[in-house]
């Protein structure tokens, strides 16, 4: 490929300036000497990352954010397995429509979603807790677990399955030998992300939560009080630093099991 | 023959009892949580609410208020209008990133720029979306850096508080959700047929008009619709960045049910947004396949 | 009392509406090698997949080794078998992916490590055990594969077209392994194929294919000489057609072809039993011989040499005779002194009724 400097490549450089400019305010701001997020910058400061090591009530969020996000990741993971491995590997009567319901969370818009499961949940009678919005996570994460797992299942030569089957083991022990092995990083890809995604999810948290708040919905009520701002930019730098790492360790595993099975590297997770 | 038993032995061992029970824990969530909600909120839509109380009588009175009250024609439009502006700026911005990646880049390094550029997504939409207010305000990043490089003296007012800012912040939300399925559908095309139209006579442009660009129209479709369809029914953005002209139909429906008490009205809100999405798209669609022969 | 090792009574299969195994009937000895040969999409993979139980059927019956085993799944069939793609498995190394199937039996570890030594042996894989499974050629995974299903010990070992990845040079060399590996190991191997050659070279006896049924089953030379449909001859080699009416029956039969002039033929010359009527004859390429200087045939006719094409060993000649309709096909093969005709060179041609095969 001759390297040349073309016009497109210089829009693809802005373009990902653009994309990128707000996230880079963040760890600029962080460390800024000053209560007002503007140009020019003041100096150097740790001040508002030790302010974050004081709030009791930004632990607790952040606490009750992990749990959510750990068994959201874990219930959508294991629905993602299921449903993946139905529609890669079997034919069944009402499958496109079956899958389409399933998948359907990711098209809708989040407000949709959240109030109608509020109004259900209420209707019902259940209280609003740190479950009901795990209910309401898994229901979002499952379609992108799905759409991982679907192409580690797809990219998987069904003659593997037969063999072990053919060589004495049952359709259980064939599974764990063979299959998720195999499927493993696309297994952990699934994790990370919606685990990732549970972190970040603001509205359905805000409708579903009650007294206990997630992380998200925590930065919700500090957004009004000038003076917390530059916390919240510090609050903000690790976060996306967590959301980085988290996505590289996915995208590391991806790439490995790419290699461990011999195959081609399509690029992205979808 | 076969006995109706043997029949029925082999169905059990075969592949449509084995898929079905395996996508069946998936499935009944979907049903409990995804399909009798939405159920639940249609049927909503028919009944009135007082106070706490709800009357199921089946009325039509919140429909014709919805689609007749001033206040939320404008709101309806302004978020139909809104979106779609979007959708248009996203894609339109989308393409020739998407086509540089696919083309211009070589092909161990695709995923390494399909990741950077995916990032920024997987970061938390509010903390982005409270960035640009930061990023747009009066005493904000744009204005006082444009102002210390001596570009102007008064900040910019137009571009926080209203649709702009919306706008703005929305386009950058959405740009890898349009960028991506834009992308595997270039991905897709046979750099043969490309060569084949060079060799019988096109020049770049005209191969990328008459080859390129149809052949990838399934993947703009695509990001077209994946940016409409949800960016209708945001919330956080307006609520952030619009200021009192920038509020779209969630942050409506939003106050109908928590603040306002009138869940009837906010669910018919919810679905007659939906149902103008919905009749969009599939005309958009329809539109596609007369015109440009899309197959989906 | 039927000693067969696999015994297939009226099998069919049906893919919803479409009848994919229609009535197989067939008995596999103990030890032979046999193969499945026809066109893509004939069955014969299907019926593969029937006998290790991955295919159920929906009528007749399938015994192996004088059981039923139409109620018998896969992994407890005495047969093994070898895929299309190898199957290997990419994360496992060789040795372990060899003894795969050892782990459920009530073997030690010293044990199993011995036979995977002697399977890897009997391969030529000697010394492979820890290499990674992603790091072998085509050749190898092959033999892995084999390796794999043999250490088993099955009754009958199925092979489902595993020379088709390799090339053409490879693909020999292992037909030739195949064979020795059989003789070894002494047990009953049914192999699908669609190259005929593969099948002729390999087997002891074939089931020739096509639209779900068995067209024939024979050995090799009998197939080859005495093909029973216009369809088999064709599939098998390369055959001359040219038309014929049965001017009488009796014993045998006679006929006369327009071009050839008339012969009279043995009742064994039409195995596909002909009556009355319009039919065609077969002549292979290689029954028909150029006659050059002072040499005689049974028969004998003029030609005209329309296309030659030189292989090396041979010579294939495309010959027009006055009255046949289409050109003959005749292959020489070329020794040193003589010499390869022109085009448009005349030629007496040499042939014999007893080479003929009579199709209806």
């Amino acid at each position: 490929m001759r390297k040349r400097i073309s016009g497109l490549g210089i829009y693809a450089v802005a373009y990902l300036v653009f994309l990128y400019l707000p996230v880079v305010l963040l760890p600029l701001f962080a460390f800024n000497d000053a209560t007002i997020i503007a140009f020019p910058l003041s100096g150097f400061t740790t001040a508002w990352f030790g302010q974050l090591l004081e709030i009791e009530a930004l632990h607790a969020a952040v606490v009750n954010s992990l749990w959510i996000g750990v068994t959201t990741a874990v219930l959508s993971t294991i629905l993602g397995i299921c449903a993946a491995r139905a529609s890669a590997r079997f034919e069944f009567p009402a499958k496109r429509g079956i899958m389409g319901l399933i998948m359907l969370p990711l098209v809708l818009p989040e407000i949709i979603v959240a109030v109608s499961l509020l109004v259900v949940l209420l209707g019902i009678g259940i209280e609003l807790s740190s479950w009901t919005v795990i209910l309401g996570h898994v229901l979002i994460c499952t379609p992108f677990s799905i759409a991982i797992l679907n192409s580690a299942f797809l990219a998987l030569d069904r003659s593997l399955e037969e063999a072990a089957y053919d060589l004495g083991e049952t359709r259980w022990s064939t599974f764990r030998l063979i299959t998720l092995p195999l499927v493993m990083p696309g297994i952990i890809s699934s994790l990370l992300i919606s685990f990732t995604i549970s972190l970040d999810e603001f509205i359905i948290a805000f409708f579903l939560s009650a007294a206990e708040p997630t992380l998200p919905v925590y930065i919700w009520g500090q957004l009004r009080f000038p003076t917390k701002i530059p916390a919240i930019m510090a609050l903000g730098t690790i976060l996306v630093a967590l959301s980085i790492l988290l996505l590289a360790i996915a995208e590391y595993f991806r790439r490995r099991g790419i290699a461990r099975t011999g195959g081609k590297d399509t690029g992205g997770f979808l | 023959m076969e006995t109706l038993a043997a029949r029925f032995r082999r169905w059990r061992r075969g592949e449509a009892a084995a898929g079905l029970s395996l996508v069946s824990p998936t499935l009944l969530y979907a049903l409990l949580l995804l399909a009798a909600p939405l159920a639940t909120i249609v049927a909503f839509s028919f009944w009135t609410q007082d106070y706490l109380t709800i009357d199921r009588s089946f009325t039509l009175a919140n429909y014709k208020e919805a689609w007749s009250d001033p206040l939320y024609r404008e709101l309806m439009t302004r978020s139909v209008a809104i979106s779609a502006t979007v959708t248009l700026v996203t894609v339109v911005l989308a393409f020739p990133i998407a086509y540089f990646v696919s083309f211009h880049v070589a092909p161990e390094k695709k995923s390494r720029w399909i990741f950077l550029i995916t990032i920024p997504f997987w970061t938390s939409y509010l903390l982005r979306v409270f960035l640009w207010k930061v990023i747009l305000g009066y005493n904000g990043v744009l204005n006082s850096g444009l102002i210390g490089l001596g570009l102007i003296d008064e900040p910019l007012t137009f571009i926080l508080y209203n649709v702009n800012a919306v706008v703005i912040t929305l386009a950058h939300a959405w740009a890898p959700f349009a960028i991506l399925p834009i992308f595997v559908a270039l991905e897709k095309i046979d750099r043969s047929l490309l060569e084949a139209a060079q060799d019988l006579g096109e020049n770049r442009v005209t191969t990328f008009l008459r080859v390129t660009l149809p052949l990838a129209m399934p993947g703009v479709v695509a990001a077209t619709l994946i940016v409409f369809i949800p960016t209708i029914g945001d919330y956080v953005t307006p609520r952030l960045v619009g200021g009192p002209d920038g509020l779209m139909i969630a942050n409506m429906i939003q106050v109908q049910f928590m603040r306002l008490n009138n869940a009837p009205l906010g669910a018919t809100l919810a679905i007659s947004a939906m149902f103008i999405v919905g009749a969009i798209s599939l005309l958009f669609l329809w539109l596609n396949r007369r015109f440009l022969k899309v197959r989906q | 009392m039927n000693d067969a090792m696999i015994a297939l009574r009226d099998v069919h299969k049906y893919y919803g509406d479409y009848h994919a195994l229609r009535g197989i009937s067939a008995d596999i000895r103990p030890g032979e090698f046999f193969s499945l040969l026809g066109p893509s999409g004939c069955g014969k993979t299907t019926l593969l997949r029937v006998i290790a139980g991955f295919e159920d059927v929906n009528s007749g019956s399938l015994m192996i080794d004088g059981r039923h085993m139409e109620e018998v799944a896969p992994n407890k069939r005495p047969t093994n078998m070898v895929f299309q793609s190898y199957a290997i498995f990419p994360h496992l190394s060789v040795a372990q992916n060899v003894g795969f199937g050892l782990r459920r039996l009530p073997i030690d570890e010293a044990e199993k490590t011995r036979r995977i030594g002697e399977a890897l042996e009997m391969v030529g894989l000697a010394g492979f055990g820890e290499r990674a499974a992603t790091a072998l050629s085509g050749g190898q995974r092959q033999r892995v594969a084999l390796a794999r299903a043999l250490i088993l010990k099955p009754k009958v070992l199925l092979l489902d077209e595993p020379l088709s990845a390799l090339d053409k040079k490879l693909r020999e060399n292992m037909q030739v392994e195949l064979i020795k590996l059989q003789r070894q190991v002494g047990i009953t191997f049914i192999l699908v194929t669609h190259d005929q050659e593969e099948a002729l070279v390999m087997s002891d006896r074939i089931a020739v294919m096509f639209d779900g049924g068995i067209a024939q089953l024979d050995d090799p030379e009998t197939l080859y000489r005495r093909p029973k449909t216009r369809a088999v001859a064709d599939f098998i080699g390369v055959m001359n057609f040219l038309p014929a009416t049965v001017t009488g029956e009796g014993d045998g039969y006679q006929i006369e072809m327009p071009g050839l002039g008339r012969a009279s033929l043995t009742a064994d010359q039409a195995p596909g039993a002909a009556s009355g009527g319009p039919a065609s004859v077969g002549l292979r390429p290689e029954t028909l011989t150029v006659l050059f200087e002072g040499q005689r045939g049974e028969r004998e006719v003029e030609a005209l040499v329309e296309e030659v094409v030189y292989y090396g060993d041979m010579t294939y000649y495309d010959m027009r005779i006055e009255g046949v309709d289409d050109p003959i096909t005749l292959s020489m093969r070329n020794v040193p002194g003589r010499d390869v005709l022109e085009r448009g060179a005349k030629a007496r041609l040499g042939w014999s009724p007893g080479a003929l095969v009579l199709f209806r």
